[in-house]
């Protein structure tokens, strides 16, 4: 609540120079899209394959490598991605290499909510499809997913609202900066990194700043999180 | 006389073929794992007429019928051998779809079950959406028709846009039914489509599985007796993964020739 006093448009809208957390919170919508963007798809592709293709000797190696993603601490991802995509293939801090690092946190976490949803459908529903001279590929997307939609949206939701409060991989990856988007492949602010910059400070301006952008991004977590409660009361009704 | 007639029987016997019997089992076996749970089946379905198929729990009413449209090797670890012929064609054959199969031999679950996240009207129309075939036929047409054919459509005909599991028990198997109907198989495969209903529920059922032969070639699976012998055409007795005796339902009920069918149709066992 120390937070409360600092929230103002300007606070919200004016960059580091002019006093403002705008930047941060430009950064952290851009990054929360963007790592939704590569993260859900093969988030739930992957879920999809590990649910209804899984019996295999691919899909068991696939589980296993996605559980010990599920258990990677973040800031290894972080270092990774740094090595990999950082130094190696754009050579620079860049808001494309935050994402691809969060990804590498949502995928398994989507994957996992996904097998799990899945598997909650019954299979007699399954069966009444392929009975029917349906493909298992069209029964899988028209049949098995559609009834597992809730789950799938509470999962994928809460998911985000994990990654959306990561630290550890962004100092490694989009180092932050003091600027609005710059660019894809140029570093980019977001409010973790702005909250633990800010924490650091000796000035007391800075740290209310610091508390200020917590609340925010509390307030985006928790917005996620009224979405979860809205779709899956949606769920109840049916 | 006479040599025609044992001219007629080998020939039968070598050519297995016969265009009155929609679909036949030969040497079939069935396995879950190591376990066999099929021995060596050899029955005839005959066409527009039901065949009940009846046998103490376990005895593999189920994993048979489950032969007969490709459904059994969707379980892990299952498979057959021996043939399976669908107008004299063996649908185990290396080229055969079993997609096509099912399309052609439709069936009905012991439980009912609607897609849950469809409208009455989309259960029905689910088939046809879902199979692409559903290109020059009136969808409205052939919900309508197959909801008829189901003895549903007065029930629901106000209704239809509510979704397929709101109505009743009863109503959900019909519902099953007109699904599968909508897709015109030649056979409906009926796995104790009664047990978890009513005895009205099933009364109608019943009512309406004896008129679907007109139209189809019908095996069901009963636990109960009296609805074999309501229903059914043939009877075929399973025990212990083998078939034990087959016939005219009449002959089954009246003039049991096993005695291990008599036992279990006089309640002895089962
Ligand atoms: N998924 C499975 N995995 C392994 N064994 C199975 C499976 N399903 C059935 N079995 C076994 O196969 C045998 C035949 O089962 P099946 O379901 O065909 O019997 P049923 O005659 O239909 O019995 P019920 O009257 O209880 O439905 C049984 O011994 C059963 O335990
Ligand atoms: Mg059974």
């Amino acid at each position: 609540m120390r937070g409360a006093p600092q929230i103002s448009l300007n606070f919200l809208t004016q960059s580091t120079s002019g006093g403002g957390i705008g930047p941060a919170i430009q950064g952290t919508l851009i990054l929360i899209g963007l790592t939704s963007l590569i993260g859900i798809p093969l988030g739930i592709l992957s879920g999809v394959y590990l649910a209804e293709f899984g019996n295999n000797k691919y899909a068991a190696t696939m589980r296993t490598v996605n559980d010990i993603l599920t258990e990677f601490p973040s800031i290894v991802v972080g270092i990774t991605v740094y090595g990999v995509i950082v130094i190696a293939l754009i050579g620079e801090y860049s808001a494309i290499a935050g994402a691809i690092a969060l990804s590498f946190i949502l995928i398994p976490i989507v994957a996992r909510t996904t097998e799990e949803s899945l598997k909650l459908v019954p299979n007699n529903v399954r069966e009444a499809s392929l009975a029917l001279g349906v493909h298992k590929w069209r029964t899988t997307l028209s049949v098995v997913l559609p009834a597992a939609k809730s789950g799938l949206v509470t999962g994928t939701l809460l998911a985000v609202a994990r990654i959306a409060g990561e630290t550890a991989p962004l100092i490694m990856t989009i180092l932050g900066n003091r600027y609005f988007f710059q660019g894809l492949t140029q570093p980019m602010a977001a409010l973790p990194l702005e909250i633990w910059r800010d924490s650091l400070q000796p000035q007391v301006s800075l740290q209310a700043q610091g508390w200020g952008a917590a609340l925010i991004l509390i307030l985006i977590v928790l917005s996620l999180n009224i979405a979860v409660r809205i779709a899956s009361i949606g769920r109840l009704k049916k | 006389m006479t040599s025609m007639n044992s001219t007629q029987d080998k020939a039968v016997n070598q050519q297995p073929i016969d265009l009155d019997m929609k679909m036949q089992s030969i040497g079939l076996n069935a396995w879950f794992g190591a376990k066999q749970v099929l021995k060596d089946i050899n029955l005839n379905v005959k066409a527009n007429a039901v065949t009940a198929i009846i046998g103490p729990s376990g005895c593999g009413k189920s994993t048979f019928i489950r032969c007969l449209n490709r459904m059994h090797e969707l379980v892990s670890g299952a498979k057959t051998s021996g043939q399976v012929l669908l107008d004299g064609k063996n649908i185990y054959e290396k080229q055969v779809d079993p997609v096509q199969i099912r399309r052609r031999v439709g069936m009905v679950f012991q439980k009912p079950n609607p897609f849950p996240t469809m409208s009455i009207y989309d259960n029905v129309a689910a088939g046809l959406r879902l199979t692409g075939t559903k290109k020059g036929k009136n969808l409205d047409e052939v919900v309508k028709r197959s909801l008829e054919q189901a003895t549903l459509w007065a029930e629901v005909k106000d209704d239809l846009k509510k979704p397929g599991t709101s109505i009743s028990g009863g109503q959900q198997q019909r519902l099953c039914i007109a699904r599968a109907i909508a897709l015109q198989p030649e056979v409906i495969l009926m796995d104790e489509p009664c047990s978890a209903l009513d005895p009205i529920a099933t009364a109608k059922i019943e009512k309406l599985v004896v008129g679907l032969k007109r139209d189809y070639t019908v095996v069901i699976v009963t636990h109960n007796m009296q609805q074999a012998s309501r229903v059914s055409d043939y009877t075929a007795f399973f025990y212990l993964g083998a078939l034990v005796e087959f016939g005219a339902t009449k002959d089954i009920f009246e003039y049991p020739k096993n005695p291990l069918t008599e036992k279990y149709i006089t309640g002895e066992f089962g």
